[in-house]
């Protein structure tokens, strides 16, 4: 883990490199770093911090979503960025609106988000634009809404059973 | 359905239901795939064929549906299809205080239910700050280690299975059952055992469980050596071994692959060892790693790892610490049975522990650890009430599924099975 200092150092790089607004924000707590991106520069900051950088993060270990319901903007995707080189974790976060969930693929970048961005597209509703294969993977493909939402109902969905999938919508197109 | 080019307004959610639902059961078309498939030189001369393997297929270890191009014998290309045992426990959890939710996070990846539950309680010790007691430690390391045997004997028995060992299941289930014996000692189960607490474990391990233990660690590399014997030298097994689904260590790196299959690679990378948690800093053990990573190494790493896992845990029984076997503060575990009758203080804590749960201030946490399948991250996003506002696990079943294609393109489909069961999925797990 990069400590504070070099959480803000690493910011002040990201922020000399790409301007001052791909950097919403620094936080450091728990021993942990996370660093707040702007959604539309989260693509060039990761490149960014896989190839140019001095303490580059060539590993993304996990790609995942969550809902911070009610805070604003509501919808969050997480990167953990892990450098096996200097055995050093750094945690990226954006946050989108859910009127405009879009957010750059880095499939790009990082072939591993190819499944992860669509488990997060499928479950939060967070468009990754230039995803090469952008459907739902766990959820069946003409599902409606995306179930981790926070304001999702657990258990509001009907159960499919023979007397009445053909009142359930849209089963028998 | 959305065909990938960058787009500036919302999905096409409503859109892609226009497309009737049995039309896009075949939406996977043939002009997706480049021609010739990178990697090969071969020009496609008969017809290609298309067939589903699975989802209800032995071979495929679970429900995973795989959509696989085929030219005569040889695999062009394959498309894992999954989700067929979604059940939602990542929601699930939501709904749970912090202390059920272990019991449904065990369940994703069913082989590997300790290193779940180990990762979850991890995530929220890290949320609460809350220490472990060593000898708790030391109680998790000795039972995750026995765990990574019995699912490392399980992935043994059902790979070669696949490749027509019958008889290895058998041999591989005897040693495994010895295991869930100690987790029903330990425990009182034998799977899905819920025996890792936030803060340490449900109990002290009962007399008789270190003898018991003792015996099998004696007895378990004997037992590796009768496996190696029955396998290493099969012609069989080493002409379907050798030289299959070899995916170089650079590729496995961009597919975010982690574990067994990394390590078979040539990569040494073990969090255990890179980035040590919990006392594994504590032991003495090596990181088996392969060489050119085909199915072979695969197997090879898996073996010498349950050697390694053997001596781990008997490092663990010589030094197990006296001492507390869960944490101490009330506010998160549980007081002992015997306080209830005269303290009333321990009863409202019991009564507030199981009413309510404990309150995890706001705050993210990732941790990761090493489960026999690879990194197994639990991430929790805490919002300060008494149940998680998001449980994520990455699961290295789902993520190192990916490279699968990778590792089918150009083989041969039998050769093709033996890469699934090397790669060793657990769709529990891949699915959540």
């Amino acid at each position: 883990m990069p400590d504070a200092t070099g959480l803000e150092l690493l910011a002040q790089r990201l922020r000399s490199e790409l301007g001052d607004v791909a950097v919403v924000g620094t936080d450091f707590q728990r021993d942990q770093a996370t660093l707040e991106l702007a959604p539309g520069r989260i693509h060039d900051a990761l490149a960014y911090l896989r190839d140019d950088d001095d303490e580059p993060y060539e590993f993304l270990a996990s790609l995942h979503g969550c809902d911070y319901l009610p805070e604003q903007p509501r919808l969050g995707v997480h990167y953990q960025l892990l450098s096996m080189a200097r055995r050093e974790r750094l945690a990226v976060r954006t946050r989108v609106d859910v009127d405009l969930p879009n957010v750059p693929s880095v499939v790009d970048l990082f072939p591993t988000a190819d499944f992860q961005e669509r488990e997060v597209y499928d479950f939060f509703g967070v468009v990754f634009d230039g995803h090469p294969d952008l459907r739902r993977i766990l959820m069946p493909e003409d599902y409606e809404g995306h179930p981790q939402r926070r304001d999702f109902p657990m258990g509001g969905e009907p159960v499919l059973f023979t007397f009445n999938e053909h009142t359930l919508p849209r089963w028998y197109d | 359905m959305t065909d990938g080019e960058p787009t500036g307004t919302p999905p096409p959610s409503r859109g892609a239901l226009e497309i009737p639902y049995r039309e896009r059961e075949r939406s996977i078309s043939m002009d997706s795939l480049d021609w010739p498939v990178a990697g090969t030189a071969l020009e496609p001369e008969t017809e290609l064929l298309t067939i589903n393997l699975g989802p209800h297929h032995p071979a495929t270890h679970g429900v995973l549906r795989l959509l696989t191009t085929l030219e005569g014998e040889t695999v062009r290309d394959t498309q894992p299809i999954i989700g067929y045992v979604h059940t939602g426990i990542e929601k699930s959890c939501e709904d749970q205080e912090y202390w059920k939710a272990i019991t449904f996070v065990e369940r994703m990846d069913y082989l590997a239910y300790y290193f779940n539950a180990h990762a979850f309680c991890m995530s929220v010790e890290r949320l609460l700050g809350e220490e472990v007691p060593p000898r708790a430690e030391y109680l998790r390391v000795i039972h995750l280690e026995l765990n990574r045997v019995a699912s490392h004997l399980f992935w043994l028995g059902t790979a070669a299975l696949d490749l027509g060992a019958v008889s290895m299941l058998w041999w591989s289930l005897r040693e495994r059952d010895l295991v869930l014996d100690l987790f029903e000692m330990s425990s009182g189960q034998r799977l899905h055992t819920r025996y890792f607490q936030v803060g340490g474990v449900m109990e002290d391990i009962p007399p008789g469980f270190e003898a018991k233990c003792r015996e099998f660690i004696a007895q378990m590399p004997g037992r590796i050596d009768q496996y190696e014997a029955l396998l290493d030298r099969n012609e069989i097994w080493l002409q379907r071994m050798k030289h299959t689904g070899v995916v170089s260590r650079e590729r496995l790196l961009e597919l975010g692959v982690t574990g067994p299959l990394l390590r078979a690679a040539g990569e040494p990378w073990d969090l255990r060892k890179a980035m040590p948690y919990s006392v594994y800093e504590q032991f003495e053990f090596n990181v088996p790693i392969g060489t050119i990573g085909d199915n072979y190494d695969r197997y090879r790493v898996r073996m010498a790892e349950m050697r390694e896992s053997v001596k781990i845990v008997e490092q663990a029984l010589d030094g197990l610490p006296e001492g507390p076997y869960i944490t101490s503060n009330r506010k998160v575990a549980l007081p002992p049975r015997h306080e209830l009758a005269t303290s009333m203080e321990a009863l409202i804590h019991h009564f507030k522990l199981v009413t309510e749960g404990f309150r995890v201030p706001p705050g993210e946490a990732y941790v990761a650890v090493e489960s026999p399948r690879g990194e197994l991250g639990c991430f929790v996003l805490a919002d300060g009430s008494a149940k998680p506002a998001r449980v994520h696990m990455r699961d290295p079943s789902f993520v190192n599924l990916q490279s699968l294609a990778e590792m089918g393109r150009g083989s041969v489909i039998a050769d093709f099975i033996a890469s699934i069961a090397m790669l060793d999925p657990i769709l529990g797990g891949v699915d959540r």
